[in-house]
């Protein structure tokens, strides 16, 4: 894909929405475009990050194992949502294995280098760091709500 | 009808003497006469026989969480305030059947309770019991649905005001104003006269059945003297209240201070124990008991009086809504005070003090709104 | 309802029963003595359910309105009474009191995109309000039906929102909170699927129903994307008793959820929702 076409893209999703065009443009630099299986592996816990995909459309599947009982899918991502934070979070390790749950289209982002232009300038730091705090808040929530078992009625 | 064109007076005096023959009147007319009499050292509401059963001399102290009697230097019939019952357990009964419910071979049938009670007299009905009588006439006759128990035992029912004569520790019927002189909403009123050795009743007549009662009693004429006697009676006890509420604005400032600390400080005392809803005259709270026989076949379900100080008030499958004691506290006062106001378009408190006697720690409905209005919050409620 | 005893149930015969998950269940009920009219009722609006010699539990209405000859509820075997009514059988006897309460605004939503978000057994009291708007669907917008489940066992009448999906066209969003690999679907809360749909904010209904706690924040995304409390509607449960405004135990503020509810249009209890122990 172009850079044109990557920076179209880009502009167009949620998680970079107002975002200094400038930036945007450095950012792409850091972009390619990637597709995934129905079933395909993306990432797995313990891996190390070194990208995360700003997802265009499909489905992926986050998944714990838990020992004997197996792996539970705690989230899946889709359309406009963005895929991982690890990057950005030392030691740099996937906390969760990801998976297409079916055909995935994404953007992957180099969180390497990532990570030295925000070294380099930390007003592009800031302007990623706060989309990026914004989506931990939202999934530490959605855990929290998860975690209340809402339906479930029965006081125990 | 113009009463005095058909030559009935609506207003005559009545001797002490002769207020038997006022019960005798309501008994010969099918009325079961319902007033006051001491029982287990307090005044409380049962059925009458003669005018003897009254508590005769007799009055009462009260003050925060205390009730005395204690013996007057005269012979006044009424010469007290209200006691810990109200009128409400005759109309809405603390425990009543609803309906019962027979197995068939196959499935059950319900039959409905159909008891048709005789005719009521309520005779020394306060000024501040004829406005909760009025407040509980609105929940249980004039929304959406009809209560078929209140409305049996409501139609029909004769009532004899008395006009306060001494007012309690804890009385602010006239904050409130629901006293201390019955209105309206009365068949006959009485003021109890003592004046330099006299004894007697003005008796005024509210509604036709009043009038034909009142043709029957033995009575002399009302004279001006008569009623200037009356008048003083009700303006002396109107001069002393035992207790002051500010209403002005009340409903919207306890709406808009839910989470002022008062509410802690109140919930610090309050033991939930229900008194207070037990003795007012317009709690109208209910549960109902599904009851079965020991064959199981036969079924019965009960209404009983209930309270929003209990925790089972509020369950539902999550538990229950209201665990604090200061959210059950403020349930019951914001909606007396407030809530009522949008649910029935009047206070629920009528200023009868029973709650602030009957509270074992003393705890004060007025002291409680006077708080929240020295020092309201800046937020919160209603925008 | 008997017209002059609003407190004496009318008794009903079981025609059918289903099992939908572990823990809910479907009743379909006629009237004992026939009855030519069968139970015309508003979507959104509930019935008191007595167990003979056990008790009695309002459970909403979860049926057609537009066919009123049965009478379904759908409900979750949580209480001594449910747990009760869980286990009658066709042709057994159970008493019923209602219709009560107020109802979704289906008519007044007309010309509308409606957006229904709904949580666990929330999709039984908003299943009339929906084929209330199938039966003339062509009069309202997009309808999109969002509902969140505990799992994916936990999913109501997922037969019928597949067909629904087709049918009427109806943009459904179905997600769980959590689910093994065989689950193809979301996975995350509802009020997540807010913020994804596209709507005319300024032309759209929402209609909500679960827990109270999903409620409020179903709220805070629907203000996100700029519909405002007035297009809001929810449906609030609380104790009854009476369900017809005597027995005082469903009080919310100064409302009464039998009569002023269940279904509420949000800005008329803003300022109390979400306020503990109200």
């Amino acid at each position: 894909m172009e850079i044109d076409t990557l920076d179209r893209v880009l502009s167009q999703h949620p998680f970079f929405q107002s975002l200094d065009e400038g930036y945007r443009k450095l950012i792409v630099g850091c972009a390619s475009n990637v597709v995934f299986q129905a079933g395909e592996i993306i990432f797995r816990e313990g891996e190390s990050a070194d990208h995360f995909y700003i997802i265009r459309h499909g489905r992926v599947a986050l998944e714990m194992h838990n020992g004997g009982k197996g792996p539970i899918i705690v989230e899946t991502l889709g359309e406009g949502d963005v895929l991982g934070w690890s990057w950005l979070v030392p030691p740099y390790h996937w906390r969760f294995d990801a998976h297409a749950v079916e055909l995935t289209r994404a953007i992957a982002l180099d969180g390497q280098c990532l990570r030295k232009k925000c070294y380099e300038d930390h007003s592009l730091g800031y302007e990623l760091l706060m989309r990026i705090v914004n989506l931990i808040a939202e999934r530490l929530h959605a855990t929290r709500m998860q975690l209340m078992d809402v339906y479930g009625n029965v006081k125990h | 009808m113009d009463a005095t064109r058909r030559g009935i007076q609506t207003e005559i005096v009545l001797a002490a003497t002769d207020l038997d023959r006022l019960l005798l009147a309501l008994k010969e007319t099918g009325y079961r006469v319902y007033g006051p009499t001491v029982e287990d050292q307090a005044i409380v509401y049962g059925e009458l026989d003669t005018a003897a059963d009254l508590p005769r001399g007799w009055t009462d102290e009260q003050d925060g969480g205390i009730y005395r009697l204690k013996k007057r230097d005269d012979a006044a019939f009424f010469g007290f305030a209200v006691g810990p019952h109200s009128w409400k357990k005759y109309l809405f009964p603390p425990e009543v059947k609803l309906w019962s419910a027979h197995a068939k071979a196959k499935g059950f049938e319900i039959e409905e309770e159909t008891a048709n009670p005789q005719k009521m007299a309520f005779l020394g009905v306060r000024a501040c019991e004829l406005a909760a009588l009025g407040i509980q006439d609105r929940v249980f006759l004039q929304g959406s649905f009809v209560d078929p128990v209140y409305r049996s035992r409501r139609d029909g029912l004769f009532v004899v005001a008395v006009n306060c004569s001494v007012a309690g520790g804890t009385c602010f019927c006239v904050s409130m104003n629901t006293g201390p002189k019955a209105e309206s909403g009365f068949d006959l009123s009485l003021t109890e006269v003592l004046k330099n050795g006299d004894h007697y009743f003005l008796v005024s007549a509210g509604s036709e059945p009043g009038r034909e009662m009142l043709a029957r009693l033995p009575q002399r004429p009302a004279e001006t003297e008569h009623r200037q006697s009356a008048a003083a009676v009700v303006e002396n006890t109107a001069a002393h209240m035992g207790r002051t509420l500010n209403t002005e604005g009340l409903p919207s400032l306890l709406a808009g201070n839910l989470d002022h600390p008062r509410w802690d400080e109140v919930a610090k005392r309050c033991l939930t124990c229900a008194n207070c809803t037990m003795v007012c005259p317009t709690c109208f709270c209910s549960t109902v008991e599904d009851v079965t026989d020991l064959s199981g076949d036969h079924a019965e379900r009960w209404r009983k009086w209930d309270s929003c100080f209990t925790m089972e008030f509020s369950y539902i499958a999550q538990g229950s809504l209201r665990s604090s004691a200061r959210s059950r506290y403020r349930q019951w006062m914001t909606h007396k005070l407030s809530t009522w106001h949008d649910q029935f378009g009047s206070s629920g408190c009528v200023g009868c003090g029973r709650c602030i006697t009957w509270c074992p720690e003393g705890i004060d409905i007025t002291e409680e709104a006077k708080a929240i209005r020295e020092a309201p919050q800046k937020t919160g409620g209603k925008p | 309802m008997n017209p002059v005893n609003p407190m004496l149930p009318e008794v009903f015969k079981i025609r059918r029963s289903a099992q939908n998950t572990e823990d809910v269940f479907t009743l379909e009920l006629e009237r004992k003595n026939g009855g030519g009219a069968g139970f015309p009722f508003k979507p959104g609006q509930f019935n008191m359910l007595y167990v003979f010699g056990v008790g009695e539990v309002p459970i909403s209405i979860s049926g057609d309105p537009t066919r009123p000859h049965s009478l379904v509820h759908t409900t979750r075997a949580v209480g001594t009474v449910t747990r009760t009514l869980c286990q009658l059988k066709p042709g057994d006897e159970m008493g019923v009191r209602g219709p009560f309460g107020t109802s979704w605004p289906v008519e007044e939503a007309e010309g509308n995109d409606i957006v229904i978000v709904t949580g666990g057994i929330g999709l039984a009291p908003l299943r009339p309000a929906l084929y209330q708007m199938f039966a003339r669907r062509e009069r309202y917008g997009k309808i999109y039906l969002l509902y969140g489940a505990r799992s994916p066992g936990d999913l109501l009448y997922m037969d019928e929102v597949g067909l629904w999906q087709h049918q009427y066209r109806i943009e459904t969003r179905v997600t769980v909170d959590a689910a093994r690999r065989d689950w193809k679907g979301n996975v995350g809360v509802v009020t997540h699927l807010v913020g994804k749909i596209s709507i005319d904010p300024v032309h759209t209904m929402a209609f909500i129903c679960g827990p109270e706690i999903m409620m409020r924040f179903t709220r805070v995304e629907l203000t996100r994307i700029g519909v405002s409390p007035d297009r809001t509607f929810i449906s609030m449960e609380r104790n009854m008793k009476c369900a017809v405004g005597f027995c005082g135990h469903c009080q919310y503020g100064p409302h009464f959820i039998c009569k002023d509810g269940p279904v509420f249009r949000f800005d008329r209890i803003q300022n109390i929702f979400g306020r503990r122990e109200i």
